[in-house]
C-alpha cells in the first residue's frame, strides 16, 4: 500500500493526563494550540469548530468521549469540496506515563472510497459546476 | 473489476506527471468543456498530440467525451477521480508533527506562566 489510510503518532508529554485532556477538549485549550479560536460541545454527536486567522475553518463532530482517556472526532478531509461526504476519524488516547502522559493520535480514513464516490468517479457524468449551474437555471426558471 | 481508491489516485497522479496533460486538464478546468481543436488553438501543442492525450485521459475517467457543436467531440473534466486523489494528498498535507509540537509548547508555556504566577504570589 503506497498511500497511507491512517496516520499514527505517539508523543510523551511532561504534563499529567488531566492537563492534556483540557488542552484537547476545551474551547480554550483547542484555541490555544490547534486553531486560533475554537468552540466545542463535548459529548458524542456534539459539534466543535476551529477557526484559523486567514479564514480557515474546520467543523468537527465529537464521536467518543471517555474522560481523561479517549477523545475522538470526525472531520472533513482537507481540500475536498464541502459537499463531499467523506470524513476522517481522529482519535486521541491518553495514558499516564510516570508524572506525564503518553498521547497517541490516530487519524484514519484517507483511503476510503464511498459507494457514491465510486459512482461519481466512474458512472456519473453530471458533476461540479455544470450541475450547480443547472440548478441555478432551474431555480431562476421557477422564480 | 471495481477499481479501488488507490488505483484511481494512481491514474490521476500518472496523468498529472505529464506537462501536456496538465496543460489540457488546466485548460478544461479554467475554460470548461472544449474540443481537441479548441484546445489546440489555446495551447502550444499539436491537435494530434492533444487527441492522443485526451484519449488517455478519457480512458482514465478524468475527462468525458460528449457530442459538441458541428459533430465535434467535446471533452469535459470529471472532478471525481481528482477528489479521490486529493484525499491521499490530504494525508500527506496533514501536519500532526507540527500540531503535537504546538500542543507541547502550549502546555509548557501554560505551566511556566502558572509557576511564574505562583512565584509572584509568594513574594512580598
Amino acid at each position: 500500500m503506497a498511500f497511507p489510510d491512517r496516520i499514527e503518532r505517539t508523543v510523551e508529554i511532561a504534563h499529567p493526563p488531566s492537563t492534556v485532556w483540557a488542552a484537547l477538549t476545551t474551547a480554550e485549550g483547542l484555541g490555544a494550540w490547534f486553531g486560533n479560536e475554537a468552540t466545542i460541545d463535548l459529548r458524542p454527536g456534539g459539534s466543535a469548530q476551529m477557526t484559523w486567522t486567514g479564514g480557515f475553518t474546520a467543523d468537527m463532530r465529537v464521536e467518543r468521549v471517555e474522560d481523561h482517556t479517549v477523545f475522538g472526532f470526525t472531520w472533513h478531509i482537507f481540500g475536498l469540496p464541502d459537499e463531499d461526504p467523506r470524513r476522517t476519524y481522529v482519535e486521541f488516547t491518553l495514558e499516564p506515563a510516570g508524572p506525564g502522559t503518553r498521547l497517541t493520535v490516530i487519524e484514519s480514513g484517507f483511503a476510503q472510497l464511498a459507494d457514491d464516490a465510486y459512482h461519481k468517479a466512474y458512472d456519473g457524468n453530471t458533476d461540479g459546476w455544470m450541475k450547480e449551474l443547472g440548478e441555478l437555471v432551474a431555480y431562476l426558471d421557477a422564480a | 473489476m471495481r477499481p479501488d481508491a488507490e488505483a484511481i489516485a494512481e491514474q490521476v497522479f500518472v496523468a498529472l506527471a505529464d506537462p501536456t496533460r496538465r496543460a489540457i486538464l488546466g485548460a478544461l478546468a479554467s475554460g470548461g468543456p472544449a474540443t481537441a481543436t479548441d484546445l489546440a488553438a489555446r495551447l502550444p501543442i499539436t491537435r494530434q498530440a492533444i487527441a492522443k492525450h485526451l484519449a488517455l485521459l478519457s480512458e482514465a475517467g478524468m475527462v468525458t467525451a460528449e457530442p459538441g457543436e458541428r459533430r465535434r467531440v467535446r471533452y469535459r473534466l470529471r472532478s471525481a477521480p481528482m477528489r479521490v486523489a486529493q484525499q491521499f494528498l490530504a494525508a500527506l498535507a496533514r501536519d500532526w508533527d507540527g500540531a503535537l509540537d504546538a500542543l507541547k509548547d502550549h502546555l509548557d508555556n501554560s505551566a511556566m506562566s502558572a509557576d511564574t504566577a505562583q512565584e509572584g504570589n509568594g513574594s512580598p
